[in-house]
């Protein structure tokens, strides 16, 4: 622990930090723009000089060790200069278009020209012009006012494993660039849009539509995957403008993905602003009363074992807990939560979460993903398991087909269940590297149990978990991923029924089902319902509302206060951003309503009370943000697997859900990623 | 004395005939008053009245949707959104003040970095409506329109002391 002095104040540092991190931890404040925590270090911007003493030059705060003795000055005449010098050069070729520049009022080299700067220019040739590069949909460029940081390029290698972005040329000359002109081909490239100190790289969809103080930031949690990333959601009026990362070590660190921060345009294309009610086989609009009327008649004489329900992947806690209760008091049980088929396993809490945490990824050193797919069922958490990779000991193996580079180098082991069982019976020495790790990670995908023998596959991995010693009181290294935001949630809540959804589909194909409650539930064959009578609440007019009898609009994720749990069963609270459109309520306070008109009014009036009863449903809801292994157990059915190769259930990482389906930037994506696709099958 | 000194004076209509006297030395003075509306007063160039859109000579229209003004506006009286214009320009798509909450403070011609916004000489809008108060974008850029010239020699008048 080097002890130095900056600014006269004394300070024990850790060893191996920088200058600039030291001063940080000193409570004093150094300019930056090339510098950023999570990236390698550059030192090219020179914003960071401070003074050493007995050093003849200013040095850069941000690329020099901290060292025993040493003494720094950050509030000298020296580096007011130098800063003062280094903002006049980078000001020289900075074109003065704050005014139409979507960073202006948020952007690094503004607030520091301010804090730092001369006030004017001695500068009166004429500035470098750099034509724009074409990055795809998302980001857009205006590369005259790059201040070359290259803090994009350093992402794109480090984080987002693509090397897609580079600096040519030197000096005057040198720009950023893509070598060959291309769209980015990450899930993560938004972050490039953060991450940029100046107006170089903006977002494209969000192209001069506001400026940050215009907008209320809300605190939220994003339901696009299942990792719960946490975000800010910016809203102007009632429209959801954009929504950024917040910090969360655990989780997100500060990255999302382009899902996440993109598909929000769809908040605002086909909504559903009023009840419908299916008369002739066309869907009428009317009134809640009415709507609620029809349901209350259509149910009267129906028996309760002949009701289900089924909850979508992007559901709140409490709608889903509403639901549940309404359902018991009609008398049935069939509550079902895995539209996708997924044979997962509800009755320990160890059987469906991804038990060594998000965080626990940095701590594995043997990690098997078995039928997942992470770069496009959780972009942010592939991020993680790179960066595991770049700190260097680790042996990653894959079993499952997946068609693309995950941006870090695994042994292909096999596309199906066989490949499972060699692993776990030793013919494959990738048994080996998970016995031999300390903290050996088994990550199970959908892909490997949204099918027939999913509870095999399950109850195999459960097994081979076991036998690698996977499974320790300080350590649990069986994680399911999964890719439905509201599916750990469903499961606390117990929200399974016997035979699946398979077994729902059947009791409808036979008769035994006459009316099934869609609480946002789209991802399935709406043609599996047969003749059944089709409630529909959801926010958006999908394939559910366009099977139903009788819709209930409702909110979406932006739009409602709700508690979600992650695929790692962290419980976390969403705050409000805006209000449902037109007559859409929020989804618990529509089931409360229906409760009242079909005479068995639930015991809540207010989400404070809705919230007590999740508490006493199940008491993890009680403990916000925090993350810990589930109880353990025999789960899984052991049985015989078949031989069809695990495939991600994700066929189109732009379209997942109702939102980006209605999403228009999501559509332009998906264009791109398919243009490239071609391209890439022409040659 | 005093008592006197009254005395004199209300019976000599001191007072009146003072009053006279300034009145008539008046008579030959210039007048004051204009015969407005036919007559007006001189206006400064500084002087703040209705707004106007400017744009430039070749037509272009100069608010390129920084939204300063609105930023700065103290009445919230201005309106504003944008989007990229098909060719990629930044521009608005609504620009609205409400003329009844605007106080004439004149921040938002001060705010405009490109002198698109300006508080122009005329003062003579009233209207039969509220409503015709409500000033959209297509109002505002006539408005420019119409007092160009005027507009114009005011910003040249004041070039000096910005």
């Amino acid at each position: 622990m080097p002890k130095m002095k900056i600014d006269g104040i004394e300070i024990e540092v850790p060893a191996g930090i920088s200058v600039l991190q030291a001063c940080e931890m000193a409570g004093i404040e150094i300019p930056r723009f090339c510098y950023h925590e999570r990236l390698s270090i550059a030192g090219n911007c020179r914003m960071c000089l401070v003074e050493q003493e007995k050093a003849p030059k200013p040095i850069a705060s941000c690329a020099m060790p901290v060292m025993e003795g040493m003494v720094i000055h950050t509030n000298t005449p020296m580096v007011k200069k130098a800063r003062n010098g280094v903002m006049e050069f980078l000001l020289i070729n900075h074109p003065l278009d704050c005014p139409i520049c979507d960073q202006g009022g948020e952007c690094d080299l503004q607030d520091q020209a301010m804090a730092y700067g001369y006030d004017r220019s001695r500068f009166h040739e004429n500035k470098r012009a750099v034509p724009d590069k074409e990055l795809g949909p998302l980001v857009k460029t205006s590369m005259n006012r790059c201040i070359q940081c290259t803090r994009c390029v350093r992402f794109a290698t480090e984080v987002a494993g693509i090397e897609d972005l580079g600096a040519t040329g030197r000096g005057e000359q040198m720009e950023i660039t893509t070598y060959v002109q291309r769209t980015l081909t990450s899930e993560l490239s938004g972050n490039i849009v953060d991450l940029c100190p100046v107006g170089a790289l903006t977002s494209k969809p969000y192209a001069f539509n506001a400026r940050p103080w215009e907008l209320r930031k809300t605190q939220s949690i994003d339901v696009m995957d299942a990792l719960g990333s946490n975000i800010r959601i910016d809203t102007r009026g009632r429209e959801v403008m954009r929504v950024l990362p917040r910090i969360n070590e655990d989780i997100n660190e500060e990255w999302i993905a382009d899902k996440t921060r993109h598909a929000i345009d769809g908040l605002k294309r086909q909504r559903l602003d009023r009840p419908y009610v299916r008369r002739n086989g066309k869907l009428q609009p009317v009134d809640w009363t009415e709507a609620f009327d029809v349901i209350a008649t259509r149910l009267k004489d129906v028996a309760g074992a002949k009701i289900a329900a089924i909850v979508g992947d992007q559901c709140d806690a409490e709608a889903m807990l509403a639901l549940k209760d309404l359902m018991a008091a009609l008398g049935s049980s069939a509550v079902e939560c895995r539209q996708d088929g997924a044979q997962l396993d509800a009755s320990v809490r160890g059987a469906y979460l991804f038990n060594a945490g998000i965080a626990g990824i940095d701590r594995a050193d043997a990690i098997l993903l078995v039928g997942a797919n992470p770069r496009w069922e959780a972009p942010v958490l592939n991020a993680r398991i790179r960066k595991r990779y770049l700190a260097g000991k680790v042996r990653i193996g894959l079993i499952g087909e997946v068609p693309m580079d995950l941006t870090y180098p695994v042994e292909r082991l096999g596309h199906g269940p066989s490949a499972l069982d060699d692993v776990a019976e030793g013919r494959l020495a990738f048994l080996d590297a998970l016995k031999g790790a300390k903290n050996p990670m088994i990550i199970l995908g959908q892909g490997a149990l949204c099918r027939p023998d999913g509870a095999a596959v399950l109850a195999r991995t459960r097994v081979l978990a076991e036998s690698v010693n996977a499974v320790r009181d300080d350590w649990n290294g069986f994680c399911v991923l999964h890719t439905a935001a509201a599916r750990v949630a469903a499961l606390d809540l117990g929200l399974v029924t016997p035979g699946g959804i398979e077994g729902v589909f059947a009791g409808c194909e036979k008769g035994d089902i006459e009316v099934v409650y869609l609480l946002a539930a789209d991802e399935f064959d709406m043609k599996r319902l047969g003749k059944a009578f089709v409630i529909y609440q959801g926010h958006h007019g999908d394939a559910g509302a366009h099977r139903a009898d009788v819709v209930l609009p409702g909110a979406a994720y932006a739009e409602k206060p709700g508690i979600y749990a992650n695929t790692e069963g962290r419980i976390q609270l969403a705050r409000r951003a805006g209000f449902p459109p037109g007559e859409a309520r929020e989804d618990w306070a529509i089931l409360r309503a229906l409760s009242a008109v079909l005479g068995k009014k639930l015991p809540y009036d207010s989400l404070d009370q809705l919230r007590q009863r999740l508490v006493q449903a199940n008491p993890v809801f009680a403990a916000l943000d925090r993350q810990e292994a589930g109880a353990w157990g025999t789960f899984g059915t052991p049985g015989a697997m078949g031989d069809a190769p695990f495939r991600s259930p994700i066929a189109n990482y732009y379209m997942t859900c109702p939102i980006s389906r209605a999403s228009q930037t999501m559509a332009a994506c998906t264009a791109v990623r398919q243009a490239q696709q071609q391209a890439l099958a022409a040659e | 004395m005093a008592f006197l000194d009254r005395t004199a004076r209300t019976f000599l209509l001191s007072e009146i005939v003072a009053g006279f006297v300034l009145t008539l030395k008046y008579i030959f003075k210039p007048k004051v008053t204009v015969n407005y509306p036919f007559e007006k007063g001189p206006l400064s160039p500084r002087f703040r009245g209705e707004h106007a859109l400017r744009r430039y000579s070749n037509g272009e229209e100069r608010c390129i949707a920084c939204k300063l003004c609105e930023a700065i506006c103290p009445a919230l009286a201005i309106t504003i959104e944008a989007e990229p214009r098909a060719d990629g320009s930044r521009r608005t798509t609504r620009y609205d003040i409400d003329m009844t909450k605007c106080i004439y403070c004149g921040y938002c011609q001060e705010s405009c970095p490109v002198d698109a916004i300006v508080e122009g000489p005329n003062f003579e809008f009233s209207t039969e409506t509220r409503e015709e108060l409500m000033y959209d974008k297509e109002k505002l850029l006539a408005n420019g329109d119409r007092w160009e010239a005027e507009i114009a020699a005011n910003l040249a008048a004041e070039a000096p002391y910005r």
